[in-house]
C-alpha cells in the first residue's frame, strides 16, 4: 500500500476533478485540508498585520503607518487570527482526525461540512475587502466594543456579516463534529475509550454551539443599533454601553477555551507517543476539559473589572477565574506525570508539544495574575496583557496546531517531514517569540498601554527588543511552509504506523491515508 | 433507528439549542436592566429616594457647578446660572436653557455625570429634565428646572463639585424604546 500515490487511490472516486473536485467535495479528508490550508494563508494574512505594528512601534514616534490604520490593523489582526487562522485550523484538525481516530467513514454531514467551509472563504473576503472601503476597516478593536463599534464607518457592516458567516460556519461545523461523535463511534469505542482529542472537540463543539449565536446576538444588536434606530447599546435611547461587554464576554470568554481545549487534546495524543507510556490520569483529564469548559460560564466580567462593578461582583468573578487554574493545573501535572520516567525522544512534534506545555503554562500563570481584581485595575488595557493572551494563544493554541501539524502530516501526505527543518522551526520560533512577547511584560507592569501606535521614550528599548523578536517569528513561520510543502512532495516513506509507540485507530490505516476510510467500522477492543 | 435518522434528530436539537441561545444572548439585556435596577447600579435617570434627614448642615458650604454639552446635536444648551453655592440638606432649584436650532422638531436625552465620582452618589435629584426624553418644536426655547439636595453624608474633603449634562440626540425611530426601557427614558 505504501507505495500507492494518492492519484491512484483517488481512481474509485468518481467525482469533478481539477478546482471543481474541491468545490464540490463531501469528503472529510478534502474538506479539512481546505480547512487547514485556509487557516495557514490566514495566519500569513493576520502575522503581516502583525508585523505592520510591530514595525511601527520599532521606534516612538509615527514612522510606518497613521494612527487610523493602526487601529484598523490591531483590530483586524485580532479579528483575522482569531476566526481566520485559530478557529478554522483547529475545524481542519477536526475534520481530518476525528473520523479516523473513532473508527468513522466521514462525517455525520457530509453536504454540511462542505458548506461549513465554502462560508468561510467570502466571509475573509469581506472582512479583508473592508480595508478598501471609505473610512478602511472597523477599527473598534477585536471586541467590537461600543460605542465605538456603533460609530465606525460601512468597514464596521462588512466586519458584522463576516462574524455573522463565520459564525454560522462554526455552528454547523460543530453540530456536525457533536453527532459524529456521539452517534458514528466504531463498535466497541465507548465514550471513555475516545482519544482526548476527540473528548476536547466534542467539549468544545458544545461550547461553540452556546457561545457563537451569542456573539451573533451581540453583533446583530449593533447593526441594528447602526442601522435600524434600536438603542441597545446608546445611554440616550436608554441602552447602556456595558452591556455590550456583558453580552460580547458571555461569548468572548468560553470563546478563549474554544482555542486551547482542541490544542490540550493534540498535546494530550503527542505527549505519550513521545514518552511511550500511556497518558497519565486520562479519565481525570476528561474531567477537567468538561470543568474548565463549564467554569468558562461563570468568569466572563473578569474582562470587565474596570467597568464599576460592585465589589462582591468582582470577588465573585475573581474566584471563580482563580478556580480555573485547578482543573487546568490538573492537565499540567498529568502531561509532566506522562513524561516522567517514559522513554523519551525530541522529533519536531514532541518538541512542540513540550514547549507548548513550558510557555502555554507562563501565559498561564500570568493569567491567574490578571485574574486578581486589584491587580487587574493596574494591568487592564496594557501590554502585560497583550503578553499574557499572546503566551496562551500563540504559544498555546498555535504551537499545539504545529505540534499537530508535524504529528499527523505523515498521515495526510504519505511522508515524513523533515526533521531536520521541524527542528529548525521549533528552536527558532520559541526564541524569536519569547524575544517579542517576555519583553511585553516588563512595557505592561510599566504602564504602556495597548492599541496606541506611540509611546514614551521609556518604553523604547524593550519595544525595540519586541519589533525583532516579532519579525524573527514570523520569517520562521516560512519554515514550516517549506516544511509541510517538502512533505507533500516526497520524502521517507511514511508507515501506517508512523511514530514508533503511537496509539489509535488512524494509525491502523495506510499512509497517507486512502480517500475512503473505514467503511466497514472497525471493531475496538 | 437508522443511523441517518439518528443523526438527524441529533441535529435538530442541536440546532434548537444553538437557535435559543441566540435568544439568549437578546435575552440577556432584560435580564441586565433588571441586575442592575434591583442592584441599584446605572440608576442615572432614575428619580432619587427623598432624603430622610432634612437637616441643613450650615457649618459647611459646598459649591456646585454646572457643565453642559452637546453630543452631535444642533441645539444650544447652557446653565442660567455657572455654579451656586450650598449647604448639604439644603434644597435647590437651578435652571438650564436649551434651544433648537433647527427648522424641525428633534428629541434629546440628557445624561448627567458627576466629577469628582463620589460625589454622584450624595446628589439627589427630586427633579430633573433628564428623568424624560426632551422633544423640542422648531426653534423652540425651554427653560428646564433640576431640584436637588445635596446629602449631608458627603465626604468632608469634597467642598467643590461639577454637575455635568450631555445631550444626545434620540432618533424618531427610538421613542418606543426609549420609553420601553428601564425608567429611564
Amino acid at each position: 500500500m505504501a507505495a500507492v500515490t494518492p492519484d491512484q487511490l483517488h481512481g474509485h472516486h468518481h467525482g469533478p476533478t481539477g478546482l471543481m473536485r474541491w468545490i464540490t467535495t463531501t469528503n472529510h479528508k478534502d474538506i479539512g485540508t481546505m480547512y487547514l490550508v485556509f487557516a495557514l494563508i490566514m495566519f500569513f494574512a493576520g502575522g503581516v498585520m502583525a508585523l505592520t505594528i510591530r514595525a511601527e512601534l520599532f521606534q516612538p514616534g509615527l514612522q510606518v503607518v497613521q494612527p487610523e490604520f493602526f487601529n484598523q490593523l490591531t483590530t483586524m489582526h485580532g479579528l483575522v487570527m482569531v476566526f481566520g487562522a485559530i478557529m478554522p485550523a483547529f475545524v481542519g484538525f477536526a475534520n481530518w482526525q476525528i473520523p479516523l481516530m473513532i473508527g468513522a467513514s466521514d462525517m455525520a454531514f457530509a453536504r454540511m461540512n462542505n458548506w461549513s467551509f465554502w462560508l468561510l472563504p467570502p466571509a475573509a473576503l469581506l472582512l479583508v475587502g473592508s480595508f478598501l472601503v471609505p473610512g478602511g476597516a472597523t477599527a473598534a478593536g477585536w471586541t467590537l466594543y461600543a460605542p465605538l463599534s456603533v460609530q465606525m464607518g460601512m468597514g464596521m457592516d462588512m466586519a458584522i456579516f463576516a462574524v455573522h458567516i463565520m459564525g454560522a460556519s462554526s455552528i454547523m461545523g460543530a453540530i456536525n463534529i457533536v453527532v459524529t461523535i456521539l452517534n458514528m463511534r466504531a463498535p466497541g469505542m465507548t465514550m471513555m475509550k475516545m482519544p482526548l482529542f476527540v473528548w476536547t472537540w466534542l467539549i468544545t463543539a458544545y461550547l461553540l454551539i452556546a457561545v457563537m449565536p451569542v456573539l451573533a446576538g451581540a453583533v446583530t444588536m449593533i447593526l441594528t443599533d447602526r442601522h435600524f434606530g434600536t438603542a441597545f447599546f446608546n445611554a440616550a435611547g436608554g441602552g447602556d454601553p456595558v452591556l455590550f461587554q456583558h453580552v460580547f464576554w458571555f461569548f468572548g470568554h468560553p470563546e478563549v477555551y474554544i482555542m486551547i481545549l482542541p490544542a490540550f487534546g493534540i498535546v494530550s495524543q503527542i505527549i505519550p507517543t513521545f514518552a511511550r507510556k500511556p497518558l497519565f490520569g486520562y479519565a481525570s483529564m476528561v474531567y477537567a476539559t468538561a470543568s474548565i469548559a463549564i467554569l468558562s460560564f461563570v468568569v466572563w466580567a473578569h474582562h470587565m473589572f474596570t467597568t464599576g462593578m460592585p465589589a462582591a461582583t468582582q470577588l465573585f468573578f475573581m474566584y471563580a477565574t482563580m478556580l480555573i487554574a485547578v482543573p487546568t493545573g490538573v492537565k499540567v501535572f498529568n502531561w509532566v506525570a506522562t513524561m516522567w520516567k517514559g522513554s523519551m525522544t525530541f522529533e519536531t512534534p514532541m518538541l512542540f508539544a513540550v514547549g507548548f506545555i513550558f510557555v502555554f503554562t507562563m501565559g498561564g500563570f500570568t493569567g491567574l495574575i490578571c485574574a486578581i481584581a486589584p491587580i487587574d485595575i493596574q494591568v487592564q488595557d496594557t501590554y502585560y496583557v497583550v503578553a499574557h493572551f499572546h503566551y496562551v494563544l500563540v504559544a498555546g493554541s498555535l504551537f499545539a496546531l504545529f505540534a499537530g501539524t508535524y504529528y499527523w502530516l505523515p498521515k495526510w501526505t504519505g511522508h515524513m517531514p523533515s526533521e531536520k527543518i521541524g527542528k529548525w522551526h521549533f528552536w527558532c520560533s520559541i526564541v524569536f517569540f519569547n524575544l517579542a512577547f517576555f519583553p511585553m511584560h516588563f512595557l505592561g507592569l510599566a504602564g504602556m498601554p495597548r492599541r496606541i501606535p506611540d509611546y514614551g521614550l521609556q518604553f523604547a528599548d524593550f519595544n525595540a527588543i519586541a519589533t525583532i523578536g516579532a519579525f524573527g517569528f514570523g520569517f520562521s513561520q516560512l519554515l514550516f511552509v517549506l516544511a509541510i510543502v517538502k512533505c507533500a512532495r516526497g520524502g521517507e516513506r511514511a508507515a501506517a504506523r508512523s511514530w514508533e509507540a503511537a496509539e489509535g485507530l488512524e494509525w491502523t490505516v495506510p499512509s497517507p491515508a486512502p480517500h475512503h476510510t473505514f467503511e466497514e467500522a472497525p471493531l475496538v477492543r | 433507528m437508522s443511523q441517518a435518522s439518528e443523526n438527524r434528530a441529533l441535529l435538530v436539537r442541536l440546532a434548537v439549542g444553538a437557535i435559543a441561545m441566540f435568544g439568549f444572548g437578546f435575552a440577556l439585556v432584560p435580564f441586565y436592566e433588571k441586575i442592575c435596577e434591583v442592584a441599584g447600579i446605572n440608576d442615572i435617570g432614575r428619580r432619587d429616594d427623598a432624603v430622610v434627614n432634612t437637616q441643613v448642615d450650615t457649618t459647611r458650604t459646598v459649591t456646585i457647578e454646572f457643565d453642559t454639552n452637546l453630543h452631535d446635536l444642533a441645539w444650544q444648551f447652557r446653565p442660567l446660572q455657572r455654579s451656586v453655592t450650598v449647604h448639604p440638606g439644603e434644597l435647590v432649584q437651578v435652571a438650564f436653557e436649551v434651544v433648537n436650532n433647527r427648522d424641525y422638531a428633534v428629541a434629546g436625552q440628557a445624561i448627567p455625570s458627576y466629577g469628582p465620582r463620589i460625589a454622584g452618589a450624595h446628589v439627589r435629584k427630586l427633579d430633573c429634565f433628564c428623568f424624560s426624553r426632551q422633544t423640542l418644536e422648531a426653534r423652540e426655547r425651554r427653560v428646564m428646572p433640576v431640584v436637588f439636595v445635596v446629602d449631608a453624608d458627603l465626604p468632608g474633603d469634597v467642598n467643590t463639585m461639577t454637575l455635568s449634562y450631555t445631550f444626545f440626540e434620540v432618533a424618531g425611530t427610538q421613542a418606543d424604546v426609549a420609553a420601553g426601557r428601564g425608567g429611564a427614558g
